[in-house]
This record gives structure tokens, sequence and C-alpha cells, in this order.
């Protein structure tokens, strides 16, 4: 009975507890919010004058996030999605579930970004990572490549960002003889994993010459562990993007907190922690300008995006070609 | 039998009823595409495989183990058995830093001067199943061996029987009564293999049902043909366990006198060398990835973040958990399997093994969400998930020693009018006493490792030490992960011999 009385007055408690202050419930993809990532920076800044709680809900990758929101629907308890990028928002839009945001376009992309739904937060340019005391002469395109026995590792586009992002890579730069690039990398490639860390931890352990990842990948060698040894190949045809974008749920239960998080944003405090944390460019660099290191890093000559309605278009078609070529 | 039932009906909501409701959220069934045909033909063929090379090499290594007795056997049988409850993405590791191409094996070869081998293709894939599998098999036929009482080894040699004999008369009875159940089970597990399959199998060719499922999920979200597919999946366990129970005959030794009675092993420089191979090749495959794990990880332990020791307590929790959830299912469907030799038991309690994780987390996501907030759920869902999938392998374990329990003490029992409580206490705990801590020790190592990571509930301010390992990889700390896996295997170990031992010794 005490016992009983007891749990009844510490539940009432944790409740009262919970319903001072308004909850903002931010989907997210679950690297975003560990120890590592930008999470735990970015809601003690933003909860330092929102007078709420801003709660994080990690939903596996982006992939695995737009899937959760497909699930869920209008009855989402999500008034935010962060996490999704440019192959996933035109599915995003196309469910009706996102208000438009109101912002100015994000000032430091070097492409043209102007959505009415979705505003990014950083961006990247994926590229091949290799070591250069193991190998001195990277391939300086995707036919380099395919004439040469350099080894890589790739990611499989049906289970992973990176791996999608490949192959749209192909498919902008080569279009119609994307098949063929395909068909003269196979045996390049050492094998093709379900995720992003399983292939740049088995390139880290010298399975393969490169690995497809990010251009700021060095960035995390140089600044965390002061190694150098580690860098993007540049590639003439240009370097497929990244942009990483948020959205605003308009059945949002706390519509002026979510608007105010989506301002958030583009500040300075949520734009300082992404470089060191998620190892992406921000989308509006901090008056303090990026960290020392990422001056070292490859600024390739040409960005290459589809839109994101071109982008959803060729995902099956390309999908296919990858896997006619791949197939042996 | 009620407990049964009622373990039975668990077990079934969980599994079908999962599929169901991802199908009721689609609207009904996808048909199946020209894709996933070839994907079910390479699931099937790398399963064949591996489950077959599995147990054909298991009998020999057991048979040896058996008849031999040396220093530190009783330790090296546990170590053998450890590559079983590894996590996948350890196990791929270690296997890779002797198999692959920077691996220890390409580098003696390329000393040698010897062309290198590549792991990648269908032959990694067999490779690496082989490894998870070997040593689940070779305990399961190790106990087959075990539960042959020493009397009729000792009368078949006062008979004067040869080996030849000896095999004939009492290991084939034995090895029919114990492999096809040994062989499902691997069969089953290889059928539901992703990320092995995907790592190693280099490239979209070694594509699997597990990954079509994903790509119906992730890629299209068409939940109706992730919903065929699953039900596909339960169809071929289907058919594999009704195969298996066609071949597979009790065998009817009869009850012993459970004396210890040590047996010379047989002499004979040709058997002595053949089981010294067996042994030596077995366990230097089977340890020495593990071993190369360790290597890298252990002296980065004490680095760890105070995160990662959190998220081991919380593993260590969830596995205790689980292991009273499984045995608590699979010991009333083993004893009502063996009284009263109705397959569907068996069948139930099989049935997670290919249960696939997505369409099990979408649909218990699905069937809880209007209850309760996923991330409140995270820990009682991975408990439960990891429950549900160590069920077969405790079931098999207990099987065949629940079945010989039944033939030698069953009607000695019903004369006494032995039931409920009493008879759990004075017959079966007892007699199942080692393959209940064995079974125990597979089911808290198996969900030490996490085989429910289910994306949907998970929460990363509770996350378990798989999950914790998977975000330091993502967040490019190797070395980190390196620590956490070894952190992972070493807790999963302990926890499997810590069960494993206190069966064997309550049995003596």
């Amino acid at each position: 009975m005490k016992l009983s009385l007891m749990l009844a007055g510490f539940l009432f408690a944790t409740a009262a507890a919970a319903q001072e202050k308004p909850v903002l419930t931010v989907f997210t993809y679950d690297s975003f919010i560990t120890e590592w990532g930008p999470g735990p920076a970015v809601e003690a800044a933003f909860e330092a004058d929102c007078g709420c709680d801003l709660r994080f809900v990690g939903a596996g990758d982006g992939a695995a996030l737009l899937a959760r929101l497909l699930l869920e629907g209008a009855r989402t308890e999500a008034d935010v999605v962060l996490g999704l990028d440019t192959s996933l928002t035109a599915q995003a839009a196309a469910t009706g579930l996102f208000a438009p945001h109101g912002l100015a376009p994000a000032p430091d992309l070097p492409v043209p970004f102007d959505d009415a739904l979705f505003t990014p937060y950083d961006w990247g340019w994926f590229a091949f990572v290799y070591d250069k005391t193991r190998l001195a002469a990277p391939p300086a395109d995707f036919l380099a490549l395919a004439a040469s026995d350099v080894k890589i590792v790739i990611q499989d586009p049906r289970s992973s960002t990176p791996g999608l992002g490949l192959l749209l890579w192909v498919k902008a730069a080569y279009g119609e003889r994307a098949a063929e690039v395909w068909q003269g990398l196979a045996d390049n490639i050492v094998t093709v994993t379900p995720g992003w860390s399983e292939a740049y931890g088995m390139f880290l352990e010298g399975e393969a010459d490169m690995v497809l990842s990010y251009t700021t990948s060095p960035a995390y060698h140089l600044i965390a562990e002061g190694d150098d040894s580690k860098v993007a190949a540049a590639f003439v045809e240009g370097h497929y993007m990244q942009i990483e974008v948020a959205g605003r749920l308009a059945g949002s239960d706390q519509p002026e907190l979510a608007d105010r998080f989506m301002a958030f944003i583009g500040s300075p405090e949520f734009q300082g922690v992404i470089p060191e944390t998620n190892w992406m460019y921000p989308a509006a660099t901090p008056p303090g300008g990026l960290p020392d290191g990422f001056e070292t890093l490859l600024r390739p000559a040409a960005s290459l995006l589809l839109p994101p309605d071109q982008a959803q278009a060729l995902r099956d078609p390309a999908l296919a070609e990858w896997r006619a070529a791949l197939a042996r | 039998m009620l407990a049964a039932r009622l373990a039975a009906l668990v077990v079934l909501a969980l599994v079908l009823g999962t599929l169901g409701a991802v199908a009721w959220r689609a609207g009904g069934l996808g048909a199946l595409q020209a894709a996933d045909l070839s994907a079910a033909r390479f699931t099937l063929a790398q399963a064949l495989a591996s489950a077959t090379l599995s147990v054909a090499f298991a009998v020999p290594v057991a048979r040896a183990l058996h008849r031999r007795h040396f220093a530190g056997r009783g330790a090296l049988i546990a170590l053998m058995g450890a590559p079983f409850i590894l996590p996948v993405v350890v196990a791929v590791m270690g296997l890779l830093a002797v198999f692959g191409r920077a691996g220890l094996l390409n580098d003696a070869f390329a000393a040698a001067g010897l062309p290198r081998l590549s792991i990648y293709g269908a032959q990694g894939v067999v490779l690496a199943h082989v490894f998870f599998n070997l040593p689940l098999a070779t305990r399961l036929v190790l106990h087959g061996w075990q539960g042959i009482p020493a009397e009729r080894f000792r009368l078949a040699e006062s008979l004067g029987f040869g080996p030849a004999d000896t095999l004939r008369r009492l290991e084939l009875p034995m090895l029919r009564a114990t492999l096809p159940g040994a062989w499902l089970a691997i069969f089953l597990v290889c059928l539901t293999s992703f990320a092995v399959a995907l790592t190693l199998g280099g490239g979209p060719a070694a594509t699997t049902i597990e990954l079509a499922i994903y790509q119906a999920f992730r890629f299209d979200f068409d939940l109706a043909h992730a919903a065929s597919l699953g039900l596909l999946q339960v169809a071929l366990c289907t058919v594999a366990l009704l195969a298996t129970a066609r071949i597979a005959l009790p065998h009817g030794f009869g009850a012993g006198l459970d004396r210890r009675v040590w047996r010379p092993a047989p002499a004979g420089r040709g058997l002595r060398l053949q089981d010294g191979a067996a042994i030596g090749l077995a366990a230097a495959f089977l340890i020495v990835p593990m071993l190369a794990v360790l290597g890298r990880g252990l002296p980065m332990l004490s680095a760890l973040p105070a995160q990662v020791w959190l998220a081991a307590g919380r593993s260590l929790a969830v596995a205790l958990c689980a292991t009273v959830l499984t045995l608590g299912l699979a010991l009333p469907l083993a004893l009502a399997v063996a009284r009263t030799g109705r397959r569907r038991f068996e069948w139930a309690g099989t049935l997670p093994l290919v249960a696939s994780p997505l369409v099990l987390g979408t649909g218990l996501f699905l069937l809880l969400r209007p209850f309760a907030a996923p991330a409140t759920l995270a820990l009682p869902v991975t408990v439960a998930v990891n429950a549900a999938l160590a069920l077969p392998f405790a079931l098999r374990t207990l099987l065949p020693a629940a079945r010989s329990l039944q033939a030698d003490y069953g009607r000695l029992a019903e004369s006494l009018d032995l039931t409920g409580l009493a008879r759990l206490r004075l017959l079966t705990v007892p007699r199942l006493a080692r393959p209940l801590g064995f079974a125990a020790g597979l089911a808290a190592a198996l969900s030490m490792g996490d085989l429910g990571v289910i994306a949907l509930f998970a929460d990363p301010a509770q996350a378990t030490l798989p999950l914790q390992l998977y975000a330091l990889m993502g967040a490019y700390r190797m070395a980190d992960a390196a620590a956490a896996a070894s952190l992972l295997m070493a807790l999963a170990f302990a926890l499997f011999w810590l069960f494993d031992r206190a069966g064997s010794y309550a049995d003596t």
C-alpha cells in the first residue's frame, strides 16, 4: 500500500515536471544524437532560451527516418524532421506532411538551393578517400579508376545513403553511359557493404585502396588524430553533393517552437557545432570560420547534384543498371 | 501442456502477428518479382552449402573431442563455442584480419610466393557461415555423443565391436537423431543472413531475401512486398522443418547408470593423427580470428568512454532478462514435443529463426505505437525480440535430451504420479541440467550480441553495447569501436561460459 502510494506520488511528480515545459520533438538519424554527434550541444544551446524541452528521437539513418515518417503518417508526434537529404526530399514532399518554412536560402552552399519545404543544415561532397602512404597516384576520374587495378570498397545503394549517392553521382556524370562505367568498375570493387561504417572500417584495415566517403573525412583524421595520410581523390567530372535538410511538419502541435527551431538551425550556435561533430560543411559558415584543418581539404572543380524530383525518378532505373552491371 | 500452448501462442503472435500487421497496414501482399526469385535461389544455395559443410565438419571434430582426453579439453570446448555468439560485425572484422586481402593468410601466401586468395564471393559467405555455425553444430553433436550411456560403449567393447561396428550400432543412430536438427537450425539461420552475405558476397550477385526485404522497406517503402518476402521466409522454414522431420529418428539407447566410465581412447597412430588434425584445424580456424579482434581491441579498453561501460551494463541486464524468458519458453515447448510428439510445437519454437528483424520490428511498431511511444519501449522490446530469436537454439539444444528423458523416465514418472513442480524439480531439471546450462549460455550470449537490433525502437539514450559499437564506428572512432568489440566479445563469452559451467556442474 505504502509502496503503491509512493509510486503514484512519484509518477505524478514526474508527469507534472514534464508538463511544465512544452516539448518539441525532433526526429533525426541516430548518429546525430550520440555523444559524438551534434545533438547534445544543439540541445543545450536551444534549450538555453526556448523555455522548452527539446526531445530528439533517433530513427536509424536518413532513409529509415523517411520510412518511419511514412509509417506514422499524419499521426506522427514529430514537430520537425532533421536529416533527410536531396535524394529523399521528393518522396518526403509528396507525403504532404510538411509545411513551408519561410526562411531565406542558406548562404554558404556551392550550388543554389532554394526549397520551400526543406532548409539545409549541412552539406558535403562524396569522394573516394585513400591513404597517400599506400596509394601514390590515385585515378583522376571514374574511367581512369575503371582502367586501373585500384581496389575500392563501396556501399549498397539499397541499404546505405552514400551508396545511393554514388549511384546518382555516376548517373549525373555519365547519364546514358552509366551502365558502361559500372561494368568497367566491376573488377575494381572488392565488395559492397551494407553501410558506411563497414566500408570505412575495411578501408582502414587495408582491405581496399580507396573507400567511398566524403571529402571531409580526412578532416577527422587530421583534427582528431593528427594523421594527415588520408586524402580525398579529386575526380575531374565533378563530385556529387549531399545536402542534408530539415523540415517542419504541418500537423505540429508546437508550431511556434517548431518555427523557432527551424530558424535556430541557421544560427552560429547550431552551425558552429557541425564541422567537428557531423564532419560536414555548415550551411552557414559561423563567424569564426571553419576549424583549422578544413582549409587543407579537397575543393572539387565542379559540384554535381540532381534536382530532388529527378533524383527520385532516376533512382530505380539507375539501380537496375547497377545490379545488372555488377551481378556477374 | 498449458505452459507449452501459451509459449507457442506467444511466439506465433510475435512472428506471424507482426507479419500480419505489416500486411494489414499495406492492405495486402505484393507480388514477388523476378529479382526476388534470384535472391531466393542465392539464399537457398548458400544456406544449403553452409549448413551441410558446418554439420559435416562438426562430426569428426565432435568425435575427436568425445574420445580424446587432454589437458585443457574443457576450456577448448568452451572457447570453440565462442564464434557462434559473436555479433556479426565483430566476426566479419576478425575473419577479414585472417582471410582478407590484407589478412594473415594472404600475407603468408605472399611471403611464400603463392597467389593471393580472395574471400569475397560465395566462398566467403559460406566460410563465414561455417565459422559462425561450426561451433553450434560441434556442441550439438558432442551432446549427442555424451548422451549415449557409457554402458553401451562398454557392452560394445565386451562384444568385440571394432570402430566400424560401433559406428553402425551406436554412433550412426545417434547422428541420425542429432544431425537433422542441427542442420536445420544452421540452414535457417543462414536463410536470413544479411550483413555477412552482403559484406563478403562481393556485390549484388549475393543478394539474399533479407536484403530484398531491406530494399522493400527503405528504398521503395513497399510494405506489401516486404510482407510477401517475409511470408516466403516462413514458407521455406516450414518446408525445411517438414523435410528434416522425415529424416530424424529418435535413437533408442535406453537409460544408463550415469556413471562416468573412463574409456581408453582408440589406439592407433592413424586415428590419433586424424583426431589431432580435426581438433587442431577446427581450433585454429575458430580461435585465430577471435584473437585478432581481441588483439586489436584490448589495449584500447581502458580508454573507452563512460557511455560504453553504461551500455555494457544495460546489455548485461537485457541478456539476463532475455535468458530467463527464453528458457521459460523453450523448456515447456521441448517437453511438450517430447511427450506428445507434436510437430506443431517444434514448428512454433523454430519459426523465430526465419523472422526478418525488419518485419518483426515494423510489425511491433505498428502494433504497439497506439499504446506507447516506441522509445519508452526500447529495452522491453529488445529483451522480447532477443528472447524470441534465441528460442530456436535453446529448443534445438533441449529437444534431444528431452526426448531421451521422456523415453527413459516418462513411464516411471507417470506410474509414480510425479507431476507439476515436483517433477520439474526432481526429474526434469536435474536430468536436463547440461543442455539447460548450454541453452541458457547461448541465449545470454546471443542477446548480449543483440540479435534484435531494431532501428524503430532504438533509443540512443539507452543504447545497448552493440548499438554503441555502431555509433562509435559511425563517428569514425574505429579504435574505440575495436575496444568495444573486444568488451562485447569478452562479456558475451563470460556469460556463456558461466551458464554452461553451471549446467555441467549441476550434472555431476
